[in-house]
């Protein structure tokens, strides 16, 4: 990787910069709205209701930081798919950068680089919606900011690596609507993976989400525990890694026929 | 622009070759592009032109064969190969999201060069393509000959030694074409070294000092447009056009030969290669044929074009 692979994060804030208005709006509306209707609505018929939440927490406390890791989540997945396969195929920015010295590395570090950014905006907008509902319970709900940017960015490269192989949108749907639906509704947002059957439980481990919601909420709530946050961080370190060696594979042979 | 090479090739290659799993794009060809050339690569579709231009322009591996590229090899050093091209593609790759001026700019952050320099740069190149008063436009507003000729002053951002243009007049209406030739016409008056491909013929006889044609993957012919046209057609052509059935032509054809170097027969049409048309045209008319019409004209590299690679369609 050279520096430069900081140019392509010069482009897509270029780009960004025409949109960022509404993108930080969103970035504030989406967490208050859903805060209010499921966390502090929803939640109202649910506390007191004798299923206690782990830790003790109402609700809301629970809610909120499964929320953020599954924002997280959602912005890298969509950010990875469509303007990724955009920029290799429908307007071809990729083929005009390749003819620079920038080199494949460049362009796929940079996009990663790039998307570590966004979801910054987004974790920080939202960390600041949860403070605002007062659910944060310790400081290190800080550290929950780069813990939610390492979930959404486990997700960002294997989709980047796999929407380099594509020649059109239409698996995207799939991806869409079989793995990140499901993962957002069985991963430990809206309730505890124990409240699921045991292998159910099982399978909750295997995916990337359940890490995620697990290490972003512990941080937020101040419960983390000493061995498990590891496991989280390692898994979701271990896609990413994984990922970016796909990607720069696939691009590669996209890029470079 | 002109660039000191010590009377080495900007572009060396032996038995170049381009394999697509089974397919064979490129099939061994030999060629060298000397410093201040206009050399271009003309033949149908799918003759192999584009595949040359890409494993030149370090977008696509070389399968086997020699390449070098302003002395380096496209495999090892192709970033520092990159930083001296520019590249025109087939289809245009502006970045519709920011605008004119800003393609400009950011390409040149690509290349490393300082903002300051690109500013600079980017002002020069607009008014060079006359997009001046467009530098803060939306590439979407622009029509197609704009973004050409936008494609050929971001292509030329970072002063390149070499300038690959792939059909860089394909797909244009005739007022943009000849706005873009004449562009490239003042590149190489101030010693540009372009490489392009091209399947219009008046483009390759205006622009390139040398060519070769590619049919099949390989090189069929090379030479300067007027060798060519030398070696392979004749100073002028003979158009005859006979009334009555098309059937009667092939008897008018045998009464024909003697009068012109060669003969050839089309569906409509007979033509005469002859060095001098009009008295061609008056031994015709001593035969007392049944003409319709004759039109005496110049040869051009079309005639050596589909002598060379045959009036057969290319799909």
């Amino acid at each position: 990787m050279t520096t430069l692979a900081l140019r392509m994060v010069q482009r897509n804030a270029l780009v960004y910069r025409r949109v960022w208005r509404g993108s930080v709006f969103s970035n504030f509306l989406q967490p208050t709205l859903f805060l209010i209707a499921i966390g502090v609505g929803l939640g109202s018929m649910i506390d007191g209701g004798g299923a206690a939440l782990p830790g003790g927490v109402g609700f809301l406390q629970f809610l909120g930081p499964g929320l953020l890791a599954a924002a997280a989540m959602q912005t890298a997945s969509f950010e990875s798919s469509y303007p990724i396969l955009g920029k290799i195929t429908w307007h071809r920015n990729y083929e005009a950068i390749s003819a620079t010295p920038m080199c494949v590395a460049d362009i796929v570090l940079g996009e990663l680089a790039w998307m570590a950014i966004r979801l910054t905006t987004v974790a920080v907008a939202f960390a600041a919606v949860l403070m605002a509902f007062g659910i944060p319970r310790s400081m290190l709900t800080l550290l929950a900011i780069p813990a939610a940017v390492l979930t959404g960015l486990a997700f960002s490269a294997p989709i980047m690596a796999w929407a380099a192989t594509l020649k059109n949108s239409a698996n995207f749907n799939v991806i869409f609507r079989f793995g990140i639906t499901p993962l957002f509704l069985f991963s430990g947002v809206f309730f505890p993976v124990t409240r699921m059957p045991q292998w159910t439980q099982r399978a909750a481990w295997l995916t990337p989400l359940f890490h995620g919601v697990e290490l972003v909420r512990g941080l937020t709530l101040g419960s983390l525990e000493s061995p498990a946050w590891m496991i989280h961080v390692s898994y979701l370190a271990a896609m990413l890694a994984i990922g970016t060696l796909a990607a720069l594979r696939t691009f590669r042979r996209r890029l470079l026929s | 622009m002109p660039l000191s090479t010590n009377g080495n090739p900007l572009i060396h290659a032996r038995g170049l070759t381009k394999r697509f799993d089974q397919f064979t794009a490129v099939d061994g060809i030999d060629f060298d592009v000397h410093a201040g050339e206009a050399f271009g690569f003309l033949g149908p579709n799918g003759a192999g032109k584009t595949s040359t231009m890409r494993m030149i322009g370090c977008a696509s591996p070389v399968t086997a064969g020699e390449l070098e590229v302003l002395g380096m090899s496209p495999r090892t050093h192709a970033s520092r190969i990159k930083a001296r091209l520019g590249v025109v593609p087939q289809m245009d790759n502006l970045d519709s999201e920011i605008t004119v001026r800003e393609n400009l700019l950011m390409y040149a952050r690509y290349f490393d060069i300082s903002s300051d320099t690109a500013k600079r740069k980017a002002g020069e190149l607009l008014e060079f393509v006359e997009l001046s008063e467009r530098g803060e436009a939306q590439v979407e507003s622009l029509s197609g000959g704009m973004r050409r000729r936008l494609t050929i002053a971001r292509a030329l951002i970072n002063d390149p030694d070499l300038i690959l243009l792939d059909e860089p007049t394909t797909g244009l209406d005739p007022q943009a074409r000849h706005v873009v030739w004449d562009r490239l016409y003042q590149l190489k008056r101030r010693g540009a070294t372009l490489l392009l491909t091209t399947h219009y013929m008046d483009e390759a006889e205006r622009l390139c000092d040398r060519l070769v044609v590619m049919d099949k993957a390989k090189i069929v012919a090379e030479g300067s447009p007027r060798a060519l046209i030398e070696h392979y057609s004749t100073r002028e052509v003979l158009e005859l056009r006979f009334a009555g059935e098309t059937s009667a032509l092939a008897n008018i054809v045998a009464l024909l030969i003697g009068v012109a170097e060669r003969v050839e027969e089309l569906p409509d049409r007979i033509q005469l290669y002859t060095t001098d048309g009009e008295r061609a045209l008056q031994q015709v008319h001593a035969l007392g044929l049944p003409l319709e019409s004759a039109v005496v004209r110049r040869s051009t590299l079309e005639d050596v074009f589909l002598r060379i690679t045959g009036r057969g369609l290319v799909e």
